[in-house]
């Protein structure tokens, strides 16, 4: 496996070899695909449609509508506005959505399409709506992407009255349909009135009943949209991904905010937990909560002998390498390699942070780097396991190392999307996986005079 | 028609204008059927097609495993075509298949240019891997044809730099309808550039083949390498699964080309016969049947008496080896019915494999086919290029001279032809249908009507429709992936296949999805009679 991958390294600036990331469309159609009632638009070739969709349905296993204006060369040159004018409309006519989310390409944004304009200009059905958002596939990652959507939602849709309704707008980031019931689970425990935007859970996490519903129960709707710019502030999880939609609230409905990091780990769910306590005003922290907590420390305290002292390697995207990074300090291990593909300075030093306040030594924190590179660094210096998205599997192979699948993608495993790594009940899980990884590694590879029934 | 009409009920005038041309309903009544294909898909519908860099480097170019291929463009399509279509490949030393290149294009890049970025890029490859690849191929995404990239021009000096063949694929996304130019394009290049290279390699023998349209998807290729070594049939190259750049090159010394998917390749299996006299042979070896026909058609083809003799012990033992199984298989599956749409070949292929199963096809569709592959070659003179097509363009190809052989002489191919075996030509899908429907570009809409009035019992598409069909609660497998099973080709594949539907189609969780409660009323139960459901 990779058999031509040298440990040497030579500087690259214009290759990319085995990417940790991929283009800003897909991150807007998953953003949608978190509103009810919402097909998502990609505006350029269908090929982009196609793609995505075919990633979202690998990771969920769950239906990832979409649809194309189909451009054809004819429309890379006069332009794709009679491509996504007849779109919007067979949409409409067919598949009867409340909201079409138009997102754009590097094809239709290379040819400086105004999709603006384009909207204006467009006849909409009552009481259905058409927003949208520019995502080059050039300019940052998926992530950015995922932003940059919400971001067109907010702009197309959230308004101010001028009367707060009392509640808070939670951004809770690329998460799961399992971590983002989990988050639902203890905001409720905190007695907090909150809107979750997107909210993918519902839609892409749907039961088999014998009937299909392209818009399920669930997805965050286009009045709690409108009603994010009454919200009396918002809370946003993950720096990286949600900073622009909290200001871009901010901007327009001069709604507050606060960003904290995805409630990854023991502290950083314990601040998640404080801030929504904080909000709601409920006094004390409930006790089953704190229950769920002692029960993780318990468990890290049990278990601690399979991975505390152990290396590790974090990929993936900047927020959740941020949360597995500080977990995986809190759990006495190691994270000498931790690498996103997404180009951001803000992991760089938030990375830098973390590591300097566990006293961490030796260790690297790279941004837009790929897992080629990664791969060298772990044939110079080897890690106890690797924690990332499903490409890890290579690496894994190739170095016969443990490997824990988290993050997005996970296109080869079943039920990861339904279960949480946020909040203790994630982190216990996390805790779960990591261990069995190690000690699955550890049956494989002993004497047989060494295979322990009790660990 | 009423199937048809059913299916096209919900549209407006105009898109049921456009729709209504790609729908046939197969009654037999004697008339012609003809089909609309490979036309513009509608903005706006929920189409299963991809674009002509999918159809490029997805499937012709990826498989091959000594070349590294490079995306040029931005990071996407490059990420998305990486491992994730299931084409095999193993090498003595490794395959190049394994890993992603891009040059991740940037907004600067965009704007200034990338072809400095591209040259560059192969340039770090080269100093990275101490490995060289026999090839190099640049395929491009859509921006670069927008901003005029030359990238053959980078190729050629690459070429003259390291001394490795590079080549370059204008197969940027917005070109054609579907993936189809994709293939088109790849083809013409490998024809250009590849076949014939090697002009050193020593000739094969005289009964030798090679295996075109074959992707060695879940293993297809190696059960079809397999039989025919097996029958004494020597396989030169493959076309691309498991392939490589040297089999390729030296392509041109073998005596048959055999065409597996009609569509992705029929181009190159021209172009060879116009060039070098090499006939090609429509094969399929998915099912019992058409295995066994197409091994037969082939030792017609060479008239060879030891052959013969060969293939029939062969057809014998490995049929032998599995009869049971499968009509285990078919006792669970007789009367079940199937819908089955796919890319371009194998809605065809499984037809007859899913009635030696006992399995009825309802309805048949592909998503990038031309007519062709509906109705017959004999329609090609018929069919218009349309502006999309001319966008992708033919390339003329000459005799040449000293390698020109044709093998078969007059006498034999008129011999031949009275006898059945007509090198050059495919009858199509629709011949080999015994009623039911034939859709073209179905989407999700129609497939949705079709689930709820056909009622198939089973539904074999790819990944974006698996799940929708199955929250229907009808039984899915993608045929584009297999789910991750295969091979389904050759003996060892129609009893993977059998098993994999019979398991399929009786797991008991399609009895569970109603819950007790729904069908008798929670509030008459009581403590006592609680366990009787």
């Amino acid at each position: 496996m990779l058999d031509f991958t040298p440990p040497s390294s030579v500087e690259r600036v214009a290759l990319r070899i085995n990417p940790c990331k991929t283009c800003q469309p897909v991150g807007a159609m998953y953003a949608a695909l978190g509103v009810h009632g919402c097909m998502p638009l990609s505006h350029g070739s269908q090929g982009c449609a196609s793609y995505h969709r075919t990633v979202l349905s690998r990771h969920f296993k769950e239906p990832a509508i979409a649809v194309s204006s189909s451009f054809t060369e004819g429309a890379s040159v006069f332009g794709g506005g009679s491509n996504i004018k007849t779109g919007v409309k067979n949409v409409f006519d067919i598949y009867k959505p409340d909201i079409i989310a138009v997102h754009t390409t590097c094809l239709s944004e290379t040819i400086g399409d105004d999709v603006r304009s384009f909207i204006q200009e467009m006849t909409v059905p009552d009481g259905k709506h058409v927003v949208h958002a520019n995502t080059p596939s050039y300019v940052g990652s998926h992530v950015t992407g995922y932003y940059n959507m919400m971001c067109g939602f907010i702009n197309y849709l959230s308004a101010s009255t001028g009367q707060s309704n009392g509640r808070v707008a939670v951004f809770p980031g690329w998460m799961n349909p399992g971590d983002l019931r989990e988050l639902r689970s203890l905001l409720e425990s905190l007695s907090l009135d909150f809107v979750m935007f997107p909210d993918q859970s519902g839609v892409m996490d749907s039961p088999l009943l014998g009937h299909y519903d392209m818009y399920p129960d669930g997805g965050t709707t286009i009045p709690e949209i409108v009603s994010l710019g009454d919200c009396r502030t918002a809370l946003g999880l993950g720096d990286v991904i949600s900073t622009e939609p909290c200001r871009a609230l901010e901007r327009k409905c001069k709604v507050p905010h606060r960003v904290l990091p995805y409630p990854i780990g023991v502290e950083n769910t314990d601040d998640f937990v404080m801030e929504a306590a904080s909000l709601s005003g409920i006094g004390s922290i409930p006790p089953c909560v704190e229950r769920e907590r002692g029960q993780l420390i318990d468990i890290m305290v049990d278990s601690h002998q399979n991975y505390a002292g152990k290396t590790a390697a974090v990929f993936g995207d900047p927020d959740t390498v941020l949360g597995l990074m500080s977990f995986v300090l809190e759990l006495g291990m190691t994270p000498i390699y931790s690498v996103t593909g997404t180009p951001s300075e803000k992991f760089e030093a938030e990375a830098e942070k973390l590591l300097k306040k566990h006293g961490a030594e030796g260790c690297r924190a790279k941004s837009n780097a790929d897992l080629f590179e990664l791969h060298q660094w772990i044939k110079r210096e080897r890690v106890d396991v690797l924690i990332g998205t499903t490409y890890g599997k290579q690496i894994a192979k190739a170095e016969d190392i443990p490997f824990v699948r988290a993050g997005f993608p996970v296109l080869d495993r079943y039920v990861h999307s339904y279960m949480p790594i946020v909040g203790y009940k994630g982190a216990m899980r996390l805790v779960e996986m990591i261990a069995n990884a190690l000690m699955e590694y550890r049956d494989r590879t002993c004497a047989d005079e060494d295979l322990e029934i009790v660990m | 028609m009423t199937g048809t009409e059913t299916i096209l009920g919900k549209y407006d005038p105009k898109v049921y204008k456009n729709r209504k041309d790609h729908m046939v309903a197969i009654d037999h009544d004697g008339s012609e059927k003809q089909i609309s294909a490979n036309t513009r898909a509608i903005p706006g519908i929920m189409t299963h097609r991809g674009c002509c860099y999918a159809g490029c480097k997805g499937v012709v170019l990826g498989p091959l495993k000594d070349t590294l291929v490079i995306t040029h463009g931005p990071i996407g399509c490059g990420f998305y075509s990486w491992g994730t279509r299931r084409n095999k490949a193993r090498g003595p030393e490794g395959s190049w298949t394994q890993y992603c290149f891009s040059t991740d294009m940037q907004e600067a890049d965009i704007v200034f240019g990338g072809d400095k970025k591209l040259k560059a890029a192969i340039a770090e490859a080269m100093a990275t891997f101490e490995k060289k690849p026999k090839s190099i191929m640049i395929c491009s995404t859509c921006p670069i044809g927008l901003i005029g990239d030359d990238i053959h021009a980078v190729a050629s000096q690459i070429e003259n730099e390291y001394g490795i063949p590079c080549m370059a694929f204008s197969c940027e996304g917005y070109k054609g309808v579907s993936q189809s130019g994709g293939h088109h394009i790849a083809n013409n290049q490998l024809m250009r550039r590849v076949i014939g290279a090697d002009v050193s390699s020593p000739a094969p023998s005289r009964i030798s083949v090679n295996l075109l349209g074959e992707y060695n998807i879940g293993g297809d290729g190696w059960e079809t390498e397999r039989i025919l070594r097996k029958c004494g049939i020597e396989v030169v190259s493959v076309f691309t699964g498991d392939g490589s750049y040297e089999n390729i090159a030296k392509s041109h010394t073998a005596t048959l080309n055999l065409v597996q998917c009609h569509r992705s390749i029929n181009y190159i299996a021209e172009m060879m016969k116009a060039r070098y006299g090499i006939d090609w042979l429509k094969v399929n070896f998915i099912g019992l049947g058409p295995t066994a026909d197409s091994l037969r058609k082939i030792a017609r083809y060479f008239g060879d008496p030891s052959l013969a003799e060969r293939v029939e012990q062969v057809v014998a033992e490995e049929t032998a080896a599995i009869a049971d199984d499968i009509s285990h298989f078919r006792s669970i599956l007789e009367g079940k019915t199937a819908a089955i749409y796919s890319g371009g070949s194998r809605s065809h292929h499984y037809q007859k494999l899913l009635e030696e199963l006992g399995v009825k096809t309802v309805m048949a569709g592909y998503e990038f086919a031309h007519r062709d592959d509906y109705e017959g070659r004999k329609v090609i003179p018929t069919i218009k290029d349309d502006a999309d097509s001319k966008n992708i363009g033919s390339i003329e190809v000459e005799a040449d001279k000293d390698r020109y052989l044709d093998f078969l002489g007059d006498e034999r191919r008129a011999e031949l032809n009275a006898g059945g075996v007509v090198p050059e030509d495919y009858a199509g899908m629709m011949p080999d249908m015994d009623g039911g429907l034939i859709v073209d570009d179905l989407n999700e809409a129609e497939a949705e009507t079709i689930i709820r009035t056909l009622r198939p019992d089973m539904f074999f598409s790819g990944i974006k429709d698996k799940y929708i069909i199955e929250k229907h609660g009808v039984y899915s497998r993608q045929i584009h992936s297999y789910d991750y099973s295969g091979p389904y080709a050759g003996y060892a594949g129609a009893y993977n296949f059998g098993r994999d539907l019979a398991m399929g189609m009786t797991i008991p969780a399609w009895r569970l999805i109603t819950p007790k409660w729904r069908t008798g009323s929670v509030l008459e139960g009581s403590v006592s009679d609680g366990g009787k459901g």
